[in-house]
């Protein structure tokens, strides 16, 4: 899933022989069996099981983690689920909002259960920020955080020098609750990153929330009854935060109400994990913790008749049923009052249909609702936009990336843009789609310390940004690789030392005597070659360290030298230097 | 402390007498007398294990040692370094090495030598990295030798290739603390390794450990510190140190590429991967801004406050700095701050837009777009954008620095600075509106701007309310509304918050007199006046409708056609008004009713000169009556400081001034008073009078100067000494007294013994002075000071009797500025008739609003003093946070104040009053010195009592009414 897509995020990554899962979401938009993945194509026969080897939920968005239950206990999956700690709290409370709608409004069967969902939380293992994982000996991950909403986190998965850095959904710009993604220089082979913005640039957020609180205050002002449909978890919080805040700086005494239930719940949490949110309300949370609202009641049905201004969070955010409608409907006619959309709208939705200008709404039994009140569109988004992402590739300088989460049209722009920024290939699969990335893996090799040390002590120091050459002989051995000397690995392998020497020829047109010749040979290559020791044998040869020169007259003409140059094939460097040195000749200066 | 070391040393021979046997066998020791090294000798030969010695050297790196016994006791060590076999005492041997080379008074070349010596040898790195600190240490207590210094970098050049990153470390920190900055020197010294310091540390920027890299980096910024100058070629070097990995180094690359920038600001750099060719400045102002967006934070807020200080960087590169271009699917869509200027716009020139659409409009070329920007485009929206309140603060910094220097800039950061005022942390609030008032000269508010800014005036915090006064006082608006939005919004806040009363007012006064052609179409409105109808009169008391009037009259003061508009009760008020409120409305010229202003105006207009001519006048006249009779004397410093409290009264200018020589004349013309000679020559029983008044006198002198020294900002060494001086008449004064009156010598002993101390510190302290001060008192004593030393109690006060008499009267000079500290309580406001009731037993909190000025160090010297009916005082320390400092030379207090008492059967009052504390100790005497005022600070904070030797009042008192309620059972 997730691929050119928005949507059932699930996507497979095989790497250094480990199949990994990341995320397991369902689609908004079906309600067939295209809301799930397909998990067939993972595994046509056989267990889920033996084939993965962890799987990762990167936040608690349903579209991140709603076929979860569906796949460990009705597909059947026993391995490791790791997701963060908030994710591990809230998730199990989304599945079963989510499963209640489906199968108690609905009517679906066939559907996971409440006892599946507690039975797929047991398998979760919760990680820690920052905290390296071993799943085995070999796969290990670690989180990094995304902000976006609280635990959202990003993974990196490592096996041996290859990894990939998934970032789920993430947000680089901080807001009142949260703080921004960060990654540091991983270097990873792949980064899979989301591109729901793909195409877009945001403004600051500063003027969205000015504008916000701005239009709340007015109203508010007026006598006016502000709503506001929201979903309960995420921007519901940012927009509690950002008007308690101001309802506190502002001293300002109109109530506030955020419908209850499932947000309760959620708010807890929020509470609990005041590490997750932002620098503001880590640094003020031992004199207040901002999520115990002062001036945010629980609401009651029987409040919304109630004279007087007033602002209410309602779900659902579309206002396609539930509370959030009902009181729609009550304060529609009245135009002192507003509400504001905080998010997008599905077409067919009353918010949808508001939002287009649409003043007269046809409700069930024929009713004609006219809308007298304001309706304004905010935009609060937790995604990164196109800055952000290329943001986030810098900070982490991937050797790859790859694009989910996003429609295929934005992706290409954004794809263009990476690939010439960065020179770094970028793909985006569609889905059921598999891109194969090559890396260079680096295999480690163990080194002798003898050999080391005397390897470092030829040459100049050391300097380990550089690499070096060295000599020695790799030895494979029992899966394991070693760089060993050319004596022990002789003795190790039970060889005898064979003996390799070159040997040239080089004439010289010299008319004087042989040892004269060698002579004049020997006083040149000392002169040439000051750092090796070159020695003028009694036999009358000549050797430089193990390079053997012997000078023969030629059989036929006298004239001409025969100069032997012979050496082993460690010396191969010098050697085959000492014989293009002597092919040029002798310098005729020399008497 | 010497003679406690002494004893100690003594201690060690007598318990352990071998040892000292040892000590002198031993041929090292050919000290004089016993000192701290034989001690330590006899330690370290005691020690059996390493753990031992080790003990032994902590035990005595917690003793100073004396300067004379440096040397040897480096020695004795040096020895022991040999010696030793286990790494951790040489580790700590060295670093006590350091530590005495810094000993005061010590020169250590003598020990140079054997100091290069120790590190030939040594394998442990730790003790090689410890040694290299220590030499640093020599080097940098031996300033003036260039050719050790030229031996120290040559050694820390050879370590260089260490393998240990401390080693490293300390050799290149060494380099950049000791290496040769003038060229010159350098050239002398051409023979040996270090040639070129700069070559050598530009080496290490691409050492393997991003320690090593962090300290090149820091050794260069060091040699720049220390002037020299930096070579252009560093700048590419430095460029690729910002890709760096480690957060360090990019914080170090950062601040190395802004000091290249103002070097060679002008020096041109290509652009890579195009023909293209920049300024540098340009170059390294696109590079940090890039910073800005930094992964770590603490590069972000290096990165942003350094780009507050580029100041050569072309314009247009500035203001990319504030453009992020916008999309939405890929069509270019407006920012919200261009959406509002066209709205705006589109209200004056009609252009027919549609308020307030944020449609994308054109299609943007997909190829145009760039991503990663490569110079300065939005740094500023992402610094004030960060998640860190610190990196937002110092783009604010920035953005205000820039701002000053650049009008056109001012201009286009105003949106964003506006922004800022709805920061989730107050401090940025706050930082952003002081900003914006310090380039509010450059700027006009839009009518949307204003509506923003005013917003914020309903902010619960006082702080940031206040700090937004303060910026209304100085903004331009520019148009009617803006002014009429101002008003309305200043008046809601006015009843939202009655407390910033004083300070609403005194906006509305700056506002209506900058802006008076705009406030007069808006006059009839803002009066509510009719051209047909009477309406009621207002109330003059309701401090809203007082408001309205304060921009009002202001505003008609530059706009003569504005009384006409005025109806008869608009004048009654005013004339009230003109009295009651006199700082804050100005005087008008009326038709009609010139008595009104004709009265006052004259003393209000500034005639600087006249009056100052006045006041040296009156001085100089008051200086040459050595010749006059002693009533004549009199008479003519009772007129002078008569006048003298008159001019201060009349012009605040000079007030200062004027009763700073008026308290001095006052304390002269007491001390003549109490000498006077047919007083001291009656009869013994008369005594009691004369006494009485020559006690008075003295003691009131003491008080006087007290207040001449530590009441006054401005006051230099010239006038202190004076005071000082009068101080020391009064004591003498004083001494005279008591010897006239008390029966016996003994007490008269130690008397005298204090004075002639006190005479002895005055002279030490006023050395330099002494000789301007020819025939006064203090002369003429100190040439009898032999005489006094060795004579009775009883002549000795003949002595300063006479001395007292003959002295003459010394001149005051006066300094360039002399201000006054005067406090000010605001609030309680002492007019409340409602007791405050609280059980008695238990506290109650009383706020105290007060303003100070010109008082230096409140923080060290302003408490609340509170008397209760029974006399009981109170002094309470206010907290250093609860001082704020708006402007120069002003201070503000807002504090509580923690009452209790036992239970009373009535309400009463108790008083309330500010005190300044002062230490002659501490004076301006003593401490003349030059001394950071960091280390000020800490000496004077922490124990505040101590610092005490009395306190002056300086404010009017406030009766605060409160009944402690007897606790019910």
């Amino acid at each position: 899933g997730a691929g050119q897509d928005v949507g059932r995020s699930c996507i497979l990554v095989s790497i250094a022989g480990k199949n990994v899962m990341l995320d397991c979401g369902m689609h908004m938009g079906y309600n067939d069996d295209r809301r799930f993945p397909d998990f067939s194509y993972i595994t046509q026969n056989g267990r889920l099981t033996d084939f993965l080897d962890c799987v990762i939920i990167s936040h608690f968005h349903l579209d991140h983690c709603g076929a979860l239950p569906y796949f460990s206990e009705m597909v059947g999956y026993d391995g490791p689920i790791y997701m963060t700690h908030p994710t591990k709290a809230i998730c199990p409370i989304l599945l079963e909002d989510y499963r209640k709608i489906t199968v108690d409004k609905k009517g679906e069967t066939n559907f996971f259960t409440s006892q599946m969902i507690k039975d797929c939380m047991k398998k979760v293992v919760a990680v820690h920020l920052h905290q390296t994982v071993q799943v085995d000996e070999e796969l290990e991950i670690k989180a990094y955080y995304a902000g976006h909403v609280l635990g959202a986190a990003m993974f990196q998965i490592k096996v041996g020098c290859e990894s990939v850095v998934y970032t789920g959904d993430y947000n680089m710009t901080p807001d009142r609750h949260l703080g921004a993604a960060w990654l540091d220089k991983c270097r990873p082979d792949l980064l899979i990153t989301e591109s729901t913005y793909a195409t877009t640039i945001r403004d600051s957020k500063r003027c969205r929330e000015r504008d916000f609180l701005k239009k709340v205050h007015e109203t508010v002002e007026r006598g006016g009854k502000v709503l506001i449909p929201v979903f309960a978890l995420g921007r519901a919080q940012e927009l509690c935060i950002l008007l308690e805040t101001f309802w506190e700086r502002m001293n300002l005494k109109a109530p506030i109400y955020f419908s209850t239930g499932l947000t309760e719940k959620a708010n807890h949490y929020y509470k609990l994990f005041i590490t997750w949110t932002n620098q503001k309300i880590r640094k003020t949370f031992v004199q207040r913790n901002m999520f115990e609202f002062k001036h945010i009641k629980a609401f009651d049905r029987a409040f919304a008749d109630n004279p007087g201004p007033m602002v209410v969070f309602a779900t659902p955010g579309m206002l396609h049923a539930g509370q959030s409608l009902q009181i729609f409907r009550k304060w529609a006619g009245n135009e002192k009052n507003m509400v504001i959309m905080p998010g997008y709208c599905v077409q067919g939705t009353v918010g949808h249909k508001i939002l287009s200008g649409q003043r007269k709404l046809e409700m069930e039994g024929r009713q004609i609702l006219e809308v007298k009140m304001q309706v304004e569109y905010m935009s609060f988004s937790a995604h990164a936009d196109a800055k952000g992402i290329m943001q986030l590739i810098r900070q982490a300088e991937p050797r790859n990336v790859l694009l989910v989460h996003g429609e295929a049209k934005k992706m290409e722009f954004l794809k263009q843009k990476i690939e010439q920024e960065f020179h770094v290939s970028c793909f985006m699969p569609a889905n059921g789609e598999t891109t194969t990335i090559l890396t260079n893996p680096c295999i480690p090799v163990d080194i002798s310390l003898g050999l080391l040390k005397r390897e470092t002590a030829i040459g100049a120091a050391p300097d380990a940004k550089r690499p070096r050459l060295m000599h020695g002989t790799l030895l494979m051995k029992d899966n394991s690789f070693r760089l060993v000397s050319p004596e022990q690995a002789l003795k190790e392998l039970g060889l005898a030392e064979h003996q390799l020497r070159f040997t040239c020829r080089v004439h010289i047109q010299d008319p004087r005597k042989e040892h004269e010749t060698v002579l004049r040979v020997y006083n040149h290559l000392k002169g040439v070659l000051k750092d090796y020791s070159v020695q003028h044998l009694p036999d009358g040869s000549i050797t430089v360290e193990s390079i053997l020169i012997q000078a023969t007259a030629h059989s036929e003409d006298q004239g001409t030298k025969v100069l032997l140059v012979s050496w082993t094939y460690q010396d191969e460097e010098l050697g085959s230097y000492l014989t293009s040195l002597l092919k040029k000749g002798l310098p005729q200066s020399t008497p | 402390m010497a003679a406690h070391l002494k004893k100690r040393v003594y201690e060690e021979f007598t318990k352990v007498v071998q040892q000292q046997h040892e000590d002198l066998s031993t041929k090292k020791l050919r000290l004089t007398k016993p000192s701290k090294s034989a001690a330590l000798h006899v330690d370290l030969c005691k020690a059996t294990s390493p753990a031992d010695a080790l003990q032994y050297l902590l035990q005595f790196a917690r003793k100073p040692v004396e300067v004379e016994s440096v040397e040897g006791v480096v020695r004795i060590l040096l020895e022991h370094y040999y010696k030793e076999n286990d790494a951790s005492v040489r580790l700590k041997i060295a670093s006590l090495l350091g530590l005495l080379s810094k000993t005061v008074g010590f020169s250590p070349d003598c020990i140079v030598d054997d100091a290069i010596n120790t590190l030939q040898n040594e394998k442990s790195h730790q003790v090689l990295a410890q040694l290299l600190d220590t030499l640093l240490v020599i080097g940098t207590k031996l300033p003036d030798n260039p050719s050790v210094r030229m031996r120290l970098v040559e050694v820390a050049c050879k370590h260089l290739t260490d393998s240990s990153h401390g080693v490293r470390n300390k050799c290149l920190q060494l380099i950049g603390c000791l290496g040769p900055v003038e060229k010159g020197v350098a050239k002398e010294a051409e023979s040996q390794a270090a040639k070129d310091v700069q070559k050598i540390i530009g080496d290490h920027f691409n050492d393997q450990d991003p320690r090593v890299r962090t300290a090149a980096i820091k050794a260069m910024l060091q040699l720049h510190e220390r002037g020299l100058k930096l070579q252009q070629a560093i700048y590419s070097q430095a460029c690729k140190l910002l890709a760096d990995d480690y957060e360090q180094v990019r914080s170090a690359a950062v601040q190395l590429i802004w000091v290249l920038s103002q070097l060679y600001p002008e020096s041109i750099v290509p652009i890579p991967s195009s023909n293209e060719e920049i300024r540098l400045v340009d170059d390294a102002f696109g590079k940090i801004c890039h910073m800005v967006s930094d992964g770590s934070w603490v590069v972000r807020v290096q990165a942003a406050k350094l780009l507050g200080s580029m100041q050569q960087v072309s314009s247009h590169f500035l203001e990319q700095t504030l453009d992020k271009k916008l999309m939405s699917d890929l069509r270019r869509k407006r920012t919200a701050h261009e959406r509002a200027k066209e709205l705006y716009s589109s209200g004056e020139f009609s252009s027919g837009r549609k308020w307030g659409d944020d449609a994308p409009k054109e299609e943007i070329d997909t190829g145009a777009v760039n991503l990663i920007e490569s110079g300065a485009c939005g740094a500023f929206v992402h610094g004030l954008e960060d998640e860190m309140y610190e990196v937002r603060i110092a783009a604010v910094e920035a953005l205000c620095m820039l701002a000053q220097s650049s009008p056109s800039f001012a201009e286009k950061c105003l949106d964003f600075l506006v922004d800022m005022f709805n920061d989730e942390i107050e401090e940025v609030r706050l930082q952003s509106i002081h900003t914006m008032r310090k380039i509010s000269n450059n700027i006009t508010l839009r009518e949307d701007q204003l509506d923003t800014v005013l917003a914020v005036l309903e902010d619960s915090s006082r702080d940031i309310r206040e700090a937004l006064h303060e910026l209304l006082c100085c903004t331009n608006v520019s148009t009617k509304e803006g002014i009429h939005l101002a008003l309305v919004e200043l008046l809601k806040n006015l009843t939202k918050y009655p407390t910033d009363r004083e300070s609403i007012w005194k906006c509305l006064k700056f506002l209506g007199s900058r802006h008076s052609t705009l406030v007069l179409p808006l006059v009839p409105e803002l009066l509510s006046t009719h051209p047909f109808f009477d309406t009621p009169e207002p109330d003059m008391d309701d401090p809203a409708y007082i408001a309205v009037l304060v921009l009002i009259f202001n505003a008609a003061k530059s706009c003569p056609t504005m009384p006409a508009l005025f109806s008869d009760h608009t004048f009654r008020h005013y004339a009230y008004l003109r009295d009651s409120l006199s700082h804050l409305v100005p005087p008008l010229r009326l038709p009609g009713r010139k008595l009104v202003s004709s009265a006052v105006s004259p003393s209000i207009t500034p005639h600087e000169d006249p009056s100052q001519q006045f006041l040296h006048q009156s001085l100089e006249r008051v200086y040459n009556f050595q010749h006059l009779d002693p009533r004549g004397i009199q008479e003519l410093l009772e007129f002078t400081i008569r006048d003298l409290q008159r001019l201060g009264e009349l012009q605040s200018e000079l007030a200062g001034m004027a009763d700073f020589t008026a308290t001095y004349l006052q304390c002269q013309l007491l001390l003549i008073k109490a000498l006077q000679e047919k007083l001291w020559n009656v009869a013994a029983p008369l005594y009691l009078k004369q006494n009485a008044l020559a006690s008075a006198a003295a003691k009131q002198i003491l008080a006087e100067t007290y207040k001449m020294e530590f009441m006054y900002s401005g006051v230099e060494s010239r006038q202190v000494v004076i005071i000082h001086h009068m101080r020391l008449q009064a004591k003498a004064l004083q001494l005279i007294v008591t010897a006239r009156t008390t029966r016996g010598v003994e007490p008269l002993f130690g008397m005298c013994e204090k004075f002639l101390q006190e005479v002895d510190s005055f002279q030490r302290c006023f050395i330099s002075e002494l000789p301007h001060m020819q025939g006064s008192f203090v002369d003429k004593l100190l040439d009898l000071m032999p005489r006094l030393v060795t004579s009775k109690p009883s002549e000795v006060v003949k002595i300063l009797q006479t001395t007292l008499r003959q002295s003459t009267f010394l001149h005051l000079p006066l300094p360039e500025q002399l201000h006054r500290a005067t406090a000010n309580i605001i609030e309680p406001t002492g007019e409340s008739d409602n007791p405050l009731r609280f059980t008695s037993g238990l506290v109650v909190a009383l706020d105290v609003d007060a303003t100070l000025e010109h008082v230096q160090d409140p923080q060290g010297t302003v408490k609340v003093q509170v008397l209760y009916p029974d006399g009981q005082a109170q002094l309470i320390h206010p907290k250093p946070a609860d001082f704020r400092n708006p402007g120069p030379g002003r201070h503000r207090l807002i504090t509580q104040v923690y009452l209790s008492h036992t239970a009373w059967t009535e309400p009463c009052q108790i008083e309330v009053r500010l005190l300044l504390a002062y230490n002659s100790n501490r004076s301006k005497a003593s401490s003349r010195a030059p001394k950071s005022t960091w280390s000020e600070s800490l000496e004077a904070l922490p124990p505040p009592e101590n610092g005490i030797e009395g306190t002056i009042p300086f404010s009017k008192p406030v009766k605060v009414y409160i009944m402690p309620k007897p606790a019910r059972r």
